[in-house]
């Protein structure tokens, strides 16, 4: 009876020292991620050095190495996005746990998970064939034709472009910002509700002041999710963007984003131009970063679990 | 070989905590063979920690340490080095909510502990598995669909499932925390009537919230309040001449 | 008063309305791709070789063998890792090591799918001087762990502690109760979660361009550059050829009728949760 078989002990102990090794391998990838993009870009630092990184121009047969017209494109692009897509999100989010009977809501919602499950090649495909085409032809005329005047609908047009890749991540951040936004508003307590009702309003001035109004942080903390998905997107706006390293006001112009670059350009690219894109990548990887962690504070202080 | 002592289970200064909040401050308690202990006592006041101090399953609640001294047949459960797995082998749990396994038959729940343990197998393993549920009262209910899920039981049935479960490994001691509290009276009174019938062989450590329960089928009563043990001795005496205040007000209903 | 009931009205079918917007795409990208698609299908490209241009014929048969290839490499890394670190995370989420873990798996699974890419390229292409489903396939398990991890651990979160009481109870050790007991019962969730996982993965295009590359052959070996159906649909979209464009969209509609038959089939078969 008191003989302790010490094998028992030992399986529980291997099984956990296994566990942690893959615990470490993480931490290694993550690491490793870090070291090999600094090891890849770290030529490019040493040979044209900081200034040709941080200039406007790219263009790598004349050496030129400015990343600014990439870390422009994917910031007008992801904010565009942003600006497309959140009032249909939120919309979407009220009218699936606000308006909606039980049934459709829930048919919504699948259909909107489906949109994230969509591959961004396919909306790649989608946008090049049929949103761009509906773009050159009559939006963007329109535009230029009522408001040309100001800078943002001016230029000549082309299609693919700024506007081209702001509307498709819109499209590819919307389940994102509407899952956020939903989980925000069922938290609203019903005795909120119901004050706001009992005071004589209706119910869409209920919905907007005692839904959306005191859901303001949680739906800044979707947005910023929206965001970050939209920065590192890749394949659906290498294909509608135009691939042009450039900055120009203009909408309707072609333009890159950090990640089309890495993706139009690191298969054929050598020596310094791949090294270059090493810091591409690496500048996309802090920023993405960053924008993690502080979405876990503002989480954290806002108390939203996830 | 030790010779056979009439103390079982000695508890020595238990002290648990939860965080750095103390829930038992001290206790001491001794518990013979083939008796049946009740613990009672207002809820919250530390009775199932206690009782899950005893097969040290409160150190894997979050936050959840103990200290003191709890020895069983003379071995010091909380020596270093001491493995909590070989504990619990000789020391069954049954919960206040049954707990089969959701995923398994209820052939497969009762023969869990033998089987994954490797204590048996084969035609041992049947053998083991039916005289457990014989023991439980729950053979003749269950005998033509062992194969049915243990989920498909109902409550009462189910709780004397995680009995079965539990005397399959023949532990010496068996640890009861309010079993009945989920059930119906016709449950309640089955299970009552196996506890007494089990003291033959096993030694019962019974927490309930049920004075009568108590009174019922303990042969020592143990009562609690605010972490502390007031008063322990046979049964008869806690429930007719108390000699603490405090237990003659709870017992009577007065108290809080 | 009447001004504020036709407001309310308004806003009401005005939020209606952006909602239904938000599914235009949706079905707009499933009649082009079904439309498109469609007369591209036969059983030729499923089975055949690219053709050159102009030249009728052919298929995608390479990049579908290529996909297959590429999800059971990456599928036979990420499963166990992902498992492991799912167990970890929430059977034992007291240790330091797990709570660390945790903000890494998160982090892992934020990173952009290009950034993973040049990661891959810098570890495996790079060092080994070629293109390689071997590189392909590491890229892809990069994002896959993380998200079998995260499921892993949801589900597992669901199994009530009083079932893990049970079994320590028993005497079982605590990986028996976790293999035996917690992640038994949990096999038909698991799975869900891996399918949904094996979906996301099948379409993603970005970390396999300068990875696994591209092939116009059949599978050559793992040390070679192998083709695949997100990245063939890609090469394809951006050529200057209709019959390619065709092409493309028939590769699409193969890629969409996995990924949302996956989705489907999982959400009708297997409810997610049991409180719905």
């Amino acid at each position: 009876m008191k003989d302790i078989p010490l094998e028992k002990n030992l399986v529980d102990l291997f099984f956990r020292r296994t566990l942690y090794g893959f615990a470490v391998l993480a931490f290694l990838l993550l690491g490793g991620m870090f070291a090999f993009l600094i090891d890849l870009g770290l030529p490019a630092f040493r040979e044209v050095g900081f200034g040709n990184l941080m200039s406007l121009e790219w263009n790598p047969p004349l050496k030129s190495f400015g990343i600014l017209p990439f870390i422009y494109g994917t910031l007008v692009s992801s904010l565009l996005a942003l600006a497309f897509s959140t009032p249909i999100s939120v919309a979407a989010a009220l009218f699936l746990t606000e308006i909606a009977p039980r049934r459709i809501g829930s048919v919504f919602g699948f259909l909107v998970e489906m949109l994230a499950a969509i591959p961004s090649v396919v909306y790649g495909l989608w946008g090049l064939f049929v949103v761009i085409p509906w773009l050159r032809t009559s939006v963007e005329p329109f535009l230029r034709k009522s408001l040309g005047f100001i800078p943002l609908f001016s230029g000549p047009i082309y299609g693919v472009g700024m506007l081209a890749a702001g509307l498709i991540l819109a499209i590819m951040i919307t389940p994102t910002i509407t899952a956020i936004c939903k989980e925000v508003f069922s938290a609203v307590p019903r005795p909120l509700k119901e004050g706001v009702l009992a005071l004589g309003s209706t119910r869409s001035e209920m919905l907007w002041i005692g839904v959306v109004s005191s859901s303001r942080s949680g739906i800044l903390g979707g947005m910023i999710l929206g965001l970050s998905r939209a920065l590192g997107e890749t394949m659906a706006v290498t294909m509608v963007i135009g691939n042009t390293a450039e900055i120009s006001a203009s909408l309707f112009a072609p333009h890159q984003t950090m990640a089309s670059a890495v993706a139009s350009e690191v298969a054929e690219a050598t020596g310094v131009h791949l090294s270059a894109l090493g810091v591409v990548g690496l500048v996309l990887l802090l920023i993405s970063g960053c924008l993690f962690l502080f979405l876990r504070w503002s989480l954290r202080k806002g108390g939203y679990s996830k | 070989m030790m010779t056979p002592s009439p103390v079982l289970l000695e508890v020595n200064g238990l002290k648990a905590f939860v965080e750095s909040t103390e829930i038992l401050h001290g206790i001491d308690l001794g518990v013979s063979r083939q008796e049946v202990v009740a613990f009672i006592g207002p809820s919250g006041c530390g009775k199932s920690t206690f009782l899950r101090c005893l097969n040290r399953l409160h150190e894997e609640t979050p936050g959840g340490r103990a200290e003191g001294r709890v020895t069983l047949e003379g071995q010091d459960l909380y020596a270093s080095g001491t493995d909590p797995v070989q504990i619990r082998r000789r020391i069954g749990m049954v919960f206040q909510k049954p707990n089969p396994f959701p995923s398994m038959s209820i052939f497969e729940n009762v023969a869990s502990g033998l089987r994954l343990n490797r204590i048996a197998k084969g035609v041992e393993l049947e053998a083991r598995v039916e005289a457990a549920l014989r023991e439980a009262a729950l053979w003749n209910e269950v005998k033509d669909k062992l194969d049915a899920s243990g989920m498909s039981l109902s409550g009462g049935q189910q709780q004397r499932l995680c009995i079965a479960r539990a005397l399959a490994v023949k532990p010496p001691v068996l640890l009861m925390d309010e079993p009945t509290s989920a059930l119906d009276p016709v449950s309640t009174a089955k299970i009552e009537e196996l506890v007494i019938q089990l003291k033959k062989e096993t030694t019962i450590l019974m927490v309930t919230h049920n004075m009568q329960q108590a009174a019922r089928i303990s042969d020592r009563t143990a009562f609690f309040l605010y972490g502390d043990l007031v008063e322990y001795g046979p049964t008869t005496k806690v429930f007719t001449t108390p000699s603490d205040r405090r237990t003659e007000e709870y017992i009577t209903g007065r108290f809080g | 008063m009447i001004a504020r009931h036709w407001l309310n009205r308004l806003f009401i079918s005005g939020i209606c309305l952006l909602a239904m917007i938000a599914l235009v795409p949706l079905f707009s990208v499933l009649f082009y791709v079904i439309s498109h698609g469609a007369s591209s299908l036969s059983l030729e490209f499923f089975s055949s070789l690219p053709a050159p241009v102009g030249e009728i014929g052919g298929g995608i048969g390479h990049a579908i063998l290529g996909s297959v290839v590429l999800i059971s490499m990456c599928s036979l890394i990420s499963i166990p890792l992902g498992l492991g670190m799912g167990i970890l995370l929430s059977e034992y989420s007291q240790k330091p090591v797990s709570r660390v873990l945790g903000v890494v798996v998160e982090l892992l699974s934020s990173i952009p799918s290009i950034v993973v890419g040049l990661f891959a390229y810098a570890l495996v292409v790079r060092p080994f001087k070629g293109f390689s489903a071997h590189a392909g396939a590491i890229a892809l398990s990069m994002i896959m762990i993380p998200l079998v991890a995260r499921t892993t651990e949801e589900m597992l979160k669901l199994v009530p502690r009083s079932v893990r009481e049970a079994g320590l109870a028993l005497g079982l050790p605590k990986a028996r109760v976790i293999v035996s007991i917690v992640l038994k019962g949990s096999l038909r969730s698991l799975t869900v979660g891996v399918i949904l996982a094996v979906a996301r993965i099948a379409g993603e295009t970005a970390p396999l361009l300068f990875t696994a590359f591209a092939s116009q052959h059949w599978f050559q070996g793992l040390s070679e550059p192998l083709a695949s159906i997100p990245v063939q649909i890609y090469t394809y979209a951006v050529s200057p050829y209709e019959d390619w464009h065709a092409k493309a969209w028939g590769g699409a509609l193969i890629l969409i009728l996995m990924v949302l038959g996956l989705n489907l089939l999982i959400r009708i078969f297997l409810p997610r949760r049991k409180d719905g």
